[in-house]
């Protein structure tokens, strides 16, 4: 009979730090943090000797320097006086401005699209899926740069809107007309919309490196207070409805409460639409937005929805088909199948991909580069930078502000993600 | 007596109603099924006519040979009457060797014809592997396809015939032992790096054998001091070899045996070779260093995983264009004073780890969909780390995301384009940005667009779709 013989003694031999698996991890650890702090500082010694040749200094004072660059679509007041740092918020709103309308517009295009290739209907859905592939398969640069020439080189000139007192005798039409009840004017220097004027001002605030609008303020806490009275009376009518069984008519009360306050401030500030008007050789009035603008967002949104729409209609077909039969069978239509049972379960599927959308999105708004449209990467990244030298602060601050809107955006929607998600108790 | 009347045989069966069969049955189900379908198909229809009646005379009125676009407006003007639209592919006709080469040396259009026939020879073995049939097709459509446009493409005679034997070579070497075509696939990046750049044969050469000496140190050494340890020396070997052995003994080679090709600047590169060779090359080096990041974010080492993470984190949470900026200017700041390495190298090695980033994400969403008992099932086996994952765990993560691995790779073709911030000169913003600033294509915007649109989508749909046969093919559950 065997006997088992005595535990060996036990010894540390130095092999034992790659052989023994209690510390090889602890070894392979230290090694790799060996290697990453000698990385680093192999990194950090290059930049200083680097920046001691070419005689530059580290340091972020040239932010409030004078800028001495226009911008042409500055939301915040700006002049060519402003510091870097105005520059640097102009650009920044000018991506956030971009980014949200685009995330906007994708989300309702892709989730139409999405739906619509499901349907049953042969001819749409074909014509859906060959948008989407379309869209998908080329790159986004080629639906920026197109749009934009097609914007600037097909567009009539101002002079074209023009109708001359020659030209009304004998009744001829102007070589180009405005669109939408003649409020907006699409020229080959941009497209003219109408601008909303305020007969009352509240005036502005100014917080040192801007100034805040009193206006944009009250409309959005006017909107932000009928959400929540709006959001109150919802929850009133649920409890009422959990506790008695019948639900109270709501609807009317949220309209009243959603529009009845923005439209008694509008009325109160005397909020009227200016329309732009042809003057002389140009349009006057309203606002010029710019064909950068306009053909960036145009191509951000066509593009993005194509990838929406697979997500949408990804979570729709990953619905069981058993819990729309489980609908019918409870009696339910099928619009409200689809609003109770199936787009609930499809969202939880739907939104983990929808965030790295918006996420790429928003990082595919530094492409407005191609067309010059400043943004963050045109002002902070572009010009500023070219103008003061400052390659090493510029390109830092520009990746952490825009790694700041990815964790913002990821973590925003995560929040919403996990409400929606099913609440394991 | 009662008479009953009964039939005796069955009648024929009536044909179905007409609006239960053929074509109108079809339309009623797909495009008229109840109010909403009809005006959704009218409005479809609607879109179509409007598109068709569009394009259609453009199409029709296409002109091929002209000198300047105002030519091709008056050529149209001509045949199609006074203000008829038409396309003009005379501009593609005149520059398409610009869109597909750059500025590459005319004389030597066959070397990046060649580079890139052999790519597919040399995919052909990883993309069908195993199956002869498949592999002895490709094979054989790259060497009609290089017998075609070799000889136009003014290649010496010699490398024809050279290449053609090579290729039949390998198609009888595909029906015996299709796995020796493996050898080809290692030897193809230095071959390519040959031809596209040009310069003496002993430089990728002489690289190569780096990886000689790496793998003949670790066989030499793995039965004696195990897996770890000899892989360990043998890298290290291969950086010896690279940083102290690699030029001199290029130089002494050189001068006892010169062969060179005329040497092809990097500025010269563009269109869709520069696309394709960035595209194809992060393509190659993200996959590995994608699994590895993945592994080590999935990792128990805690100091790992946290530089993994930052690392994915960082690279996702930045645009690209901020990381080839990083590439053109802040390089010369992190590397030591007075390097200076090629621009496209410089590229290829940000986009490779942003695609990297990507994949790590992609990859370890297909670690944490395997099944908690598949990495016990490996353990039970008595199988260590490296082994379980090469044999058990990675197989299955990365068969699950295939789909995505391939939508990352087809984002990363496209986002190629992007190098045209860099001042490099991609097909879509450099290139027809010269053509379009040339006084007789000037205000052309269509046609450049589309034909470049066009080659992108045939090369990411293809992709695609061959992300869906393997899909097809690796599909072993029964559902």
């Amino acid at each position: 009979m065997a006997v088992a013989s005595d535990v060996p003694k036990e010894s540390f031999r130095l092999s034992m730090l790659i052989y023994d698996t209690r510390y090889r991890s602890i070894t392979i650890q230290i090694f790799v943090l060996l290697l990453f702090a000698l990385f680093v500082s192999w990194l950090i010694s290059n930049t200083i000797s680097n920046l001691a040749i070419r005689g530059k200094e580290f340091n972020f004072g040239f932010l409030w320097s004078r800028a001495g660059y226009d911008i042409g679509q500055a939301l915040i007041p700006y002049s060519n006086d402003s510091s870097h740092l105005t520059a640097l918020f102009v650009g920044l709103v000018n991506t956030l401005v971009v980014a949200l309308l685009g995330c906007v517009l994708a989300t309702i295009l892709g989730v139409i699209i999405g739906v619509l290739r499901l349907s049953k209907n042969w001819l749409v859905g074909r014509l859906m899926t060959v948008y989407v592939e379309m869209f998908r398969n080329v790159p986004l640069l080629l639906w920026i740069l197109l749009s934009y020439v097609i914007l600037s080189e097909t567009t009539p000139q101002p002079r074209d809107f023009r109708v001359t007192d020659e030209m009304a005798a004998a009744g001829e039409a102007p070589a180009a007309s405005m669109m939408l009840f003649d409020t907006v004017a699409v020229t080959n220097r941009g497209t003219n919309i109408p601008s909303p004027l305020f007969d009352v001002s509240l005036g502005s605030v100014d917080l040192g490196f801007m100034s805040v609008n009193l206006t944009i303020l009250a409309y959005i806490l006017v909107i932000a207070g009928s959400v929540w009275i709006n959001r109150r009376i919802l929850a009133a009518a649920r409890a009422r409805q959990e506790a008695t069984g019948d639900r109270p008519v709501t609807w009317w009360k949220s309209l009243l409460v959603l529009f009845g306050p923005v439209i008694a401030l509008s009325v109160g500030l005397g909020l009227h639409l200016e329309i732009p008007e042809l003057k002389g050789f140009n349009f006057a009035g309203g606002i010029l937005v710019a064909h950068s603008f306009t053909a960036l967002l145009i191509a951000l949104t066509l593009y993005t929805a194509a990838f929406i729409a697979e997500i949408v209609r990804a979570g729709i077909m990953a619905i069981n088909r058993g819990q729309s039969e489980a609908a019918f069978a409870l009696g339910l239509r099928p619009g409200r199948t689809m609003n109770l049972i199936i787009l609930p379960q499809a969202l939880r599927v739907i939104i983990p991909p929808l965030i790295s959308q918006f996420l790429n999105l928003t990082k595919n708004t530094s492409l407005g580069i191609a067309v010059s449209y400043l943004d963050l990467r045109g002002t902070l990244g572009g010009i500023t930078l070219n103008q003061t030298g400052r390659e090493l602060e510029c390109m830092l601050l520009m990746m952490l502000i825009y790694l700041t809107i990815s964790l913002i955006i990821s973590a925003l929607m995560n929040l919403y993600n996990s409400s929606v998600q099913i609440k394991a108790r | 007596m009662e008479k009953h009347f009964a039939r005796t045989e069955m009648l024929p069966p009536m044909a179905p109603p007409v609006t239960e069969r053929g074509v109108v049955k079809w339309l009623r189900e797909n495009l008229f099924s109840g109010w909403f379908n009809t005006i959704l198909t009218l409005a479809g229809i609607y879109v179509i006519w409007s598109l068709v009646t569009a394009a259609l005379p453009w199409w029709l009125n296409s002109v091929w040979t002209a000198e300047s676009l105002s030519q091709c407006r008056e050529i149209v003007t001509a045949t199609a009457g006074e203000g008829a639209t038409g396309a003009c592919w005379a501009m593609i006709r005149e520059r398409w060797h610009q869109f597909l080469f750059g500025f590459y040396p005319q004389d030597a259009y066959w070397r990046p014809v060649l580079a890139f026939g052999l790519l597919f020879a040399a995919m052909a073995p990883v993309l069908f592997a195993g199956q002869k049939r498949n592999l002895s097709v490709l094979l054989g459509a790259v060497a009609l396809v290089l017998l075609v446009t070799l000889m136009p493409a003014s290649a010496p005679v010699a490398v024809v015939v050279l290449v053609m034997a090579l290729l039949a070579g390998f198609i009888a070497l595909a029906q015996v032992r299709p796995a020796m075509l493996l050898w080809f696939t290692a030897i193809y990046p230095a071959l390519c790096f040959w031809l596209l750049w040009g310069g003496s044969i002993w430089v990728p050469v002489v690289a190569m054998l780096g990886f000689v000496v790496m793998g003949g140190a670790y066989l030499a050494l793995v039965g004696r001091m195990g897996p770890t340890t000899s892989a360990v020396t043998g890298v290290a070997l291969a950086l010896v070899w690279w940083l102290f052995v690699d030029l001199p003994l290029t130089q002494v080679i050189d001068g006892i045996a010169p062969f060179a090709l005329a040497k092809v600047n990097s500025d010269q590169f563009g269109g869709f070779l520069l696309a394709i060779t960035i595209g194809v090359t992060a393509i190659t080096f993200s996959l590995p260093i994608g699994i590895l990041l993945a592994l080590g974010r999935q990792s128990d080492m805690l100091i790992v995983k946290t530089l993994c993470v930052g690392f994915i984190e960082f690279i996702r949470g930045v645009p690209l264009i901020t990381l080839l900026f990083t590439a053109s200017l802040l390089l010369q700041y992190f590397l030591p004073p007075n390097t200076n390495f090629d621009i496209i190298l410089r590229v290829i090695i940000l986009v490779t780890l942003f695609a990297a980033a990507y994949l790590a994400e992609v990859i370890r969403g297909g670690l944490a969909a395997l099944p908690r008992g598949q990495y016990e099932a490996a353990d039970a086996l008595g199988l260590d780390y490296w082994r379980a994952q090469r044999l058990i765990i990675l197989p299955q993560a990365l068969k699950i995301s295939i789909p995505a691995i391939v939508s990352t790779f087809i984002g990363l073709f496209k986002d190629t384009t992007l190098v045209a911030f860099v001042g490099l000169m991609d097909p879509l913003k450099g290139v027809t940005q010269i053509v379009r600033a040339d006084i007789d294509w000037k205000g052309i915007y269509w046609e450049p667009y589309i034909f470049v649109g066009a080659i992108f989508f045939v090369i990411c749909f293809g992709m695609s779709r061959y992300s869906m046969y393997l899909e097809r093919k690796l599909k072993t559950d029964h559902r």
